[in-house]
């Protein structure tokens, strides 16, 4: 697609450590995330995959070795979906605080109904489901320019018709040169190739 | 699709804390119905003799709306970081220190600016003579304003906390100290006559350095807050 297609990583992890609470979640970890990759971080409750993904967008600068090296701004989303319970989902797109773009109000109706949320762009968003709330969060899949995508449980409340959606988007992503890295339990199925890392705690004696 | 630049983003940002508020109007009713109930509170427990509470109004007003100021502090970052918004707003590509500005200026319109418009009613309630309401209002103007932004560091500080709202308490107050000094003592030197204007200048001066710094310390707590 670009340079960096060829050679240079969208996101590199060099020699990550991180200790909670006595616990070694993992050491000299390092990972490579080239454009046309699809991540998977797998591993037990409590295993560090949140903790990675913060490592690896910028949130947790402190509290870990290691170095990550971000040459493209990566789209993160969280746990939480972001998604303000008075503002209907249409003003929570366009006022998104994370500032990565103007959007018209065509793109954001046009990603909402994408996400199966057509009707519901003017309502106040405390009258949606778990479930929706997630899908106006996803809905900047849609938006978004963003080379790299992390995403943290992106099936969460989402329903089993969401979900293969959701999957092919994100094959879609990875075979126009984007990348994704995740967090999932559930097994992929996507026309892609999915690379696995999984994350084995040890206790540190 | 190029991001909006820092000036456009700071509106958003603005608009949407207004819009927050505008939803629910009673976070904007609190803080003056608090402010009403305690100025209420005073001709009781001090006795309604007249001169008397004019004599305490210019201080009695001043702890009234630091107390206000200080009830509403707490939830400045609150509903943002329960939601995950605010880690989105440290992930934006925008300055992180002009976007706490921008919440702060949100808060302080929402209730120090319009507790110094609605403060003459309140005065007038002690006692205090007319000439010193002007003085008054500038002096809660220039002081709120520093204390929505000396209350953004402790909100910034303690939203990772589930109870932060003793510990901001015991934060901020002992920089709040110096505005209650100067801004009652503006309203004081209004009553008795003497100007004004230089306890006055000294709450601009507050205000000039803490608009300078207290954003960078916001948006420095903040992060920190969100590294946990």
């Amino acid at each position: 697609m670009s340079i960096s297609a060829i050679g240079a990583p969208l996101l590199e992890a060099q020699s990550l450590s991180l200790l909670r609470g006595g616990r070694e979640l993992f050491c000299d970890l390092s990972l490579a995330v080239h454009a046309g990759q699809l991540w998977q971080i797998e591993g037990a409750n409590g295993a560090g995959k949140t903790s990675l993904l913060r490592i690896l967008c910028g949130l947790s600068r402190y509290g870990f070795e290691g170095k990550v090296v971000r040459p493209v701004a990566p789209l993160y989303l969280g746990h939480q979906p972001a998604v303000k319970a008075l503002l209907s989902p249409r003003e929570n797109l366009r006022w998104h605080l994370n500032g990565e773009g103007l959007y018209s109000a065509e793109q954001i109706d046009s990603a909402l109904a994408r996400v199966g949320l057509c009707g519901y762009e003017d309502v106040t968003s405390h009258t949606l489901s778990a479930g929706q709330h997630r899908r106006v969060n996803l809905a900047r899949l849609f938006l978004s320019d963003a080379r790299l995508w992390l995403l943290d449980e992106p099936f969460t409340a989402i329903d089993a018709q969401g979900v293969d959606e959701t999957q092919a988007l994100l094959a879609s992503h990875v075979a126009a040169g984007g990348a994704v890295v995740m967090t999932s339990h559930q097994k992929l199925q996507v026309t892609c190739e999915v690379h696995t890392l999984k994350l084995v705690q040890s206790l540190i004696s | 699709m190029s991001p909006p630049h820092t000036g456009q983003f700071f509106a958003r940002v603005l608009c949407r804390q207004l819009l927050l508020v505008m939803r629910r109007p009673i976070e904007m009713g609190n803080p003056l119905l608090f402010f009403a109930m305690v100025i209420v509170l005073f001709p009781l427990g001090l006795g309604p003799a007249p001169d008397k509470l004019a004599n305490f109004a210019p201080g009695l007003l001043w702890i009234t709306a630091l107390l206000s100021n200080l009830l509403t502090s707490d939830a400045v970052f609150r509903s943002d970081f329960d939601d995950g918004s605010l880690e989105q707003l440290m992930l934006a590509p925008q300055p992180l220190f002009l976007s706490s500005l921008s919440y702060i200026l949100a808060h302080w319109l929402t209730t120090g600016f319009l507790l110094a418009l609605v403060s003459p009613v309140f005065a007038l309630m002690l006692n205090l003579p007319i000439s010193a309401l002007g003085t008054l209002i500038l002096s809660l103007l220039l002081g709120t304003a520093v204390l929505s932004l000396l209350g953004g560091i402790g909100a910034a500080l303690t939203v990772g906390l589930k109870r932060g709202g003793m510990l901001i308490s015991l934060l901020i107050l002992p920089f709040y100290m110096p505005v209650l000094i100067f801004g009652a003592a503006a309203v004081q030197a209004a009553v008795t006559g003497t100007p004004p204007g230089p306890y006055l200048a000294i709450l601009g001066a507050m205000l000039s350095l803490a608009i300078a710094l207290a954003p960078l310390a916001i948006a420095t707590g903040l992060r920190i807050s969100l590294d946990a």
